[in-house]
C-alpha cells in the first residue's frame, strides 16, 4: 500500500470518515458541472427534496453540445437548446456560479477552471466527464464521476470512495525535436495498455515531467483515463505556482504564503512508498499517432500497423476489429494515410499553446486540396489570446476554419462531425469507434504540430519534416 | 432502499474487450436532460452495423437480465447514460472479465451489480448461454458465484461494494447527507477553503 504520496496526503485531509460499506467518504474542494451530465443530477435532487449546502464550490460552464459556428440563441438543435436552459436554470435557482457562452469565460471545462486559478494543488476535484484527471497537472486528486455521484457532490460536498493504488510512472531526459506531451502520454498508453492502470492513480514524476510547462503537464494528466487510471497527478512545483498565481481565484497576500506552503508540504516525500513504479526513458518516444479504435493502439510515425503475430496475444482480436473498421491493412506504414478531417481543439490540446505551436507549422503552409481543416481554442480566453497574437490569421491563411471555444469533434454532440467513414486528424483523446459522430467515422490521434503536418500533406506525415 | 443478493432470470453474452461507453450510448443520445428512453438506443451503431444480429437485437435474449462481457468493459467517457441505457434496456446484473472503474462505480450507484471472473470463466459461461438461451442464470453476492444450468463459476467483486448491495446501502446519498457535521469539521481543516 502507498505511503508518503500526495495522494494519500491529499485522500487523508479529505476523509470524513468510513461509511457503513467501508467506503471512505471524501469532502470535494471544487465541483465542476456542464450541460451533459448534471440535469439528471438536479432532478434527483429535486425528488429527494434535498438542497445544495456548498454552492459556491461548484462552478458551471457549457461545453459539449455548444455550436462553434452560429451561436445565436436559442440553438438552431432544440435539444441542445433545451440542455442549456436546464443548467442556466438549475444554476440560477442553486446559486452556482456559471460561465455562460459570450461570458468572456465560457470554454471547456478543463480549460477553464485552471484558467480561473480555480484548480489549486491539495484539492479534491470532481465533475462528470472523464477528463477530470487533467487537473491532477496541479498537484491535485482529480478524477470523472457519473450523475449519480454528481448528485452526491450535490447534496453533500462529499463521495462515497474506494482509495485508489498508486503506480509512479517515470519519464526522464530530453524529448527529441518534434516529440510533444501528447505523444509522451500515448506512447505511456501503448506501454502500459488500455486497462493498466485500472485501480490506479498515477503519478507522473521524472526530468521529463518537471520541464513541462503546465499546459504540457494537463495534456499528459488529461489522457490518464485512457490509460484507465482515473486520476494522474504531477507534484506542484515553481511551474505550477507560477501558471497560478495572479489568476482570479488564486489566493492572494497572506493566503498566497500560506498556500505554498501548504502545497510544498503535500508534495510525495522523497520516501515515499508506491504500489508499483515504471520507468521510461524520453529519448525513446517519438511523434506518436493511433492506427486503431483505441488509445493504446499507437505506434510511432515511422511505424507500421503492426502485424497480428508482432502483438501479444491478449491484443489480438481488438487489433483484429481494428483492422476491419480503420480499413487499415497490418505491416501498412501510418505515414501518408490519406485524411478528410483535421480537427485542432478539445480538453487535451485546445490550449493556447498547442494553437501557438500548430500555428508555427500552418504558417507559409496551405492545407491540402480537399482537406477540412479547423482550430477551435479550449476556452473564449484562449480565443480572446490567440487573436491578440494574431494566431487566427495565420490559421486562415493556411486554409484552416477558425472557431469558437468548445468540445466540438472531440466527441461531436454538436453540429462538428465526421461523415460516414471520413478519416480524420485529430488532437483530442479518443479513437473509439463512431467516437466523432459517423458510426462508420475513422479517427488518428496525435498532437497539435503534428495534425498540421497531416492537414498540409493530406495524409498522415512527419511533422519534423515540416521544421 | 433494498438489499440485492441475488439476480436470477436469463443471460446474454456480449462478446468483445473494451467496449467503451461511447459504443453503449453514442454522444448523440446525451442530447436530453433526463435518462428517460436511452434503453432503445443502446449499442445503437453496434446494432444498426451487425443488421439485427447484435444480442440486443436477437429474439433469443430478449428478457434477459444479466449481461455477461469480457475485459475492460465500459472504458471510457463517465457518462451515466450508458449503465442507465443497458439497466433501461433490461439488464440487472453484469459478469465479465473486467470493468472499467468509472463504469463499475456507476453501476454501483445504480442498484446493478458488476463482478467479475477469470476470462476463461467468462468465455465458458458465454458458451453456455449461446448454446442454451433459455437456461437460469443467477448472480449470487452472498456465495460470490454464478450459476448457469449445471455450471457454477466463482465471481470477485471488491468487498465495500458487495456489502453495500447486501446491506441494501448502495445508494450513499442519504448517508453522505447525514454527516453534515462531520463534513463541516473536515472541511474546517482544510486551509484552501479560507481563500476563496
Amino acid at each position: 500500500m502507498s505511503k508518503g504520496t500526495l495522494f494519500d496526503k491529499v485522500w487523508e485531509a479529505h476523509s470524513v470518515g468510513t461509511l457503513p460499506s467501508g467506503q471512505t467518504q471524501l469532502f470535494i474542494g471544487l465541483h465542476l458541472i456542464h450541460e451533459v451530465t448534471s440535469p439528471q443530477a438536479f432532478a434527483m435532487l429535486r425528488e429527494r427534496g434535498l438542497n445544495v449546502p456548498y454552492p459556491q464550490r461548484t462552478v458551471a460552464t457549457v461545453d459539449h453540445i455548444v455550436p462553434t459556428e452560429n451561436q445565436a440563441r436559442p440553438f438552431a438543435d432544440t435539444l441542445a437548446e433545451e440542455m442549456i436552459r436546464a443548467l442556466e436554470n438549475n444554476c440560477k435557482e442553486h446559486g452556482i456560479r456559471f460561465y455562460n457562452v459570450g461570458s468572456g469565460r465560457q470554454g471547456i471545462v478543463h480549460v477553464i477552471a485552471p484558467e480561473q486559478g480555480l484548480t489549486l494543488p491539495g484539492t479534491t476535484i470532481a465533475c462528470g466527464d472523464s477528463h477530470t484527471s487533467t487537473h491532477g497537472a496541479f498537484g491535485a486528486i482529480a478524477f470523472g464521476i457519473g450523475t449519480s455521484q454528481v448528485r452526491d457532490v450535490l447534496a453533500s460536498q462529499t463521495l462515497a470512495m474506494n482509495k485508489l493504488k498508486v503506480r509512479r510512472v517515470e519519464v526522464n531526459g530530453d524529448l527529441r525535436p518534434g516529440v510533444y506531451a501528447k505523444d509522451v502520454v500515448l506512447h505511456i498508453i501503448r506501454k502500459l495498455g488500455v486497462k493498466g492502470g485500472v485501480g490506479y492513480a498515477y503519478e507522473y514524476a521524472g526530468t521529463t515531467f518537471e520541464k513541462m510547462s503546465m499546459e504540457e503537464r494537463m495534456t499528459v494528466c488529461n489522457m490518464s483515463i485512457e490509460g484507465g487510471a482515473r486520476c494522474g497527478y504531477i507534484n506542484p512545483d515553481t511551474t505550477t505556482y507560477d501558471y497560478i498565481q495572479g489568476r482570479e481565484f488564486a489566493p492572494k497576500g497572506e493566503d498566497w504564503k500560506k498556500a505554498v506552503a501548504w502545497w510544498n508540504s503535500i508534495r510525495s516525500d522523497a520516501d515515499a512508498e508506491y504500489d508499483d513504479v515504471v520507468v521510461f526513458d524520453a529519448a525513446e518516444i517519438s511523434p506518436t499517432v493511433t492506427w486503431g479504435i483505441t488509445p493504446g493502439q499507437g505506434i510511432g510515425i515511422d511505424e507500421s500497423v503492426p502485424t497480428p503475430d508482432s502483438l501479444p496475444e491478449g491484443d489480438r482480436s481488438i487489433a483484429e476489429e481494428a483492422y476491419k473498421y480503420m480499413q487499415l491493412s497490418p505491416g501498412t506504414p501510418i505515414k501518408g494515410t490519406k485524411v478528410d478531417v483535421c480537427f485542432i481543439g478539445s480538453c487535451t490540446n485546445g490550449r493556447i499553446s498547442d494553437l501557438r505551436e500548430a500555428a508555427k507549422f500552418a504558417q507559409g503552409h496551405k492545407v491540402a486540396n480537399g482537406v477540412k481543416a479547423f482550430v477551435v481554442p479550449g476556452s473564449e480566453e484562449v480565443k480572446q489570446q490567440a487573436e491578440a497574437e494574431g494566431l487566427d490569421k495565420v490559421f486562415l491563411e493556411a486554409g484552416f476554419e477558425w472557431r469558437n471555444a468548445g468540445c466540438s469533434m472531440c466527441l461531436a454532440m454538436n453540429p462538428d462531425k465526421l461523415q460516414g467513414d471520413q478519416i480524420s486528424a485529430s488532437s483530442s483523446n479518443r479513437n473509439f469507434k463512431g467516437r466523432q459522430g459517423s458510426s462508420s467515422g475513422r479517427t488518428l490521434l496525435m498532437s497539435p504540430a503534428m495534425v498540421v503536418a497531416a492537414a498540409v500533406n493530406g495524409s498522415v506525415a512527419d511533422v519534423r519534416e515540416l521544421m | 432502499m433494498s438489499q440485492i443478493k441475488n439476480i436470477s432470470g436469463r443471460g446474454i453474452p456480449l462478446a468483445g474487450d473494451d467496449i467503451d461507453t461511447d459504443r453503449i450510448i453514442p454522444a448523440r443520445y446525451l442530447r436530453c436532460v433526463t435518462f428517460d428512453g436511452l434503453g432503445e438506443h443502446a449499442f445503437k451503431d453496434d446494432r444498426v452495423q451487425t443488421n439485427g444480429q447484435h444480442p440486443f437485437d436477437r429474439p433469443e435474449y430478449q428478457g434477459a437480465n444479466v449481461l455477461v462481457v469480457n475485459a475492460n468493459f465500459g472504458c471510457g467517457s463517465s457518462r451515466e447514460h450508458a449503465p442507465q441505457a443497458i439497466r433501461r434496456w433490461g439488464i440487472e446484473a453484469l459478469v465479465g472479465e473486467s470493468f472499467a472503474e468509472i463504469f463499475f462505480g456507476n453501476c454501483v450507484a445504480m442498484g446493478v451489480p458488476c463482478v467479475t471472473a477469470d476470462a476463461e470463466s467468462v468465455e465458458t459461461l458465454q458458451g453456455a448461454i449461446a448454446k442454451n438461451p433459455q437456461t437460469a442464470i443467477a448472480v449470487d453476492l452472498e456465495k460470490m458465484e454464478v450459476r448457469c444450468g449445471d455450471l457454477t463459476v466463482s465471481v470477485s467483486m471488491p468487498e465495500g461494494a458487495r456489502q453495500s448491495f447486501l446491506n441494501g446501502v448502495w445508494d450513499s446519498c442519504g448517508q453522505l447527507v447525514n454527516q453534515r457535521d462531520a463534513v463541516r469539521e473536515t472541511a474546517a481543516k482544510l486551509p484552501y477553503l479560507a481563500w476563496r
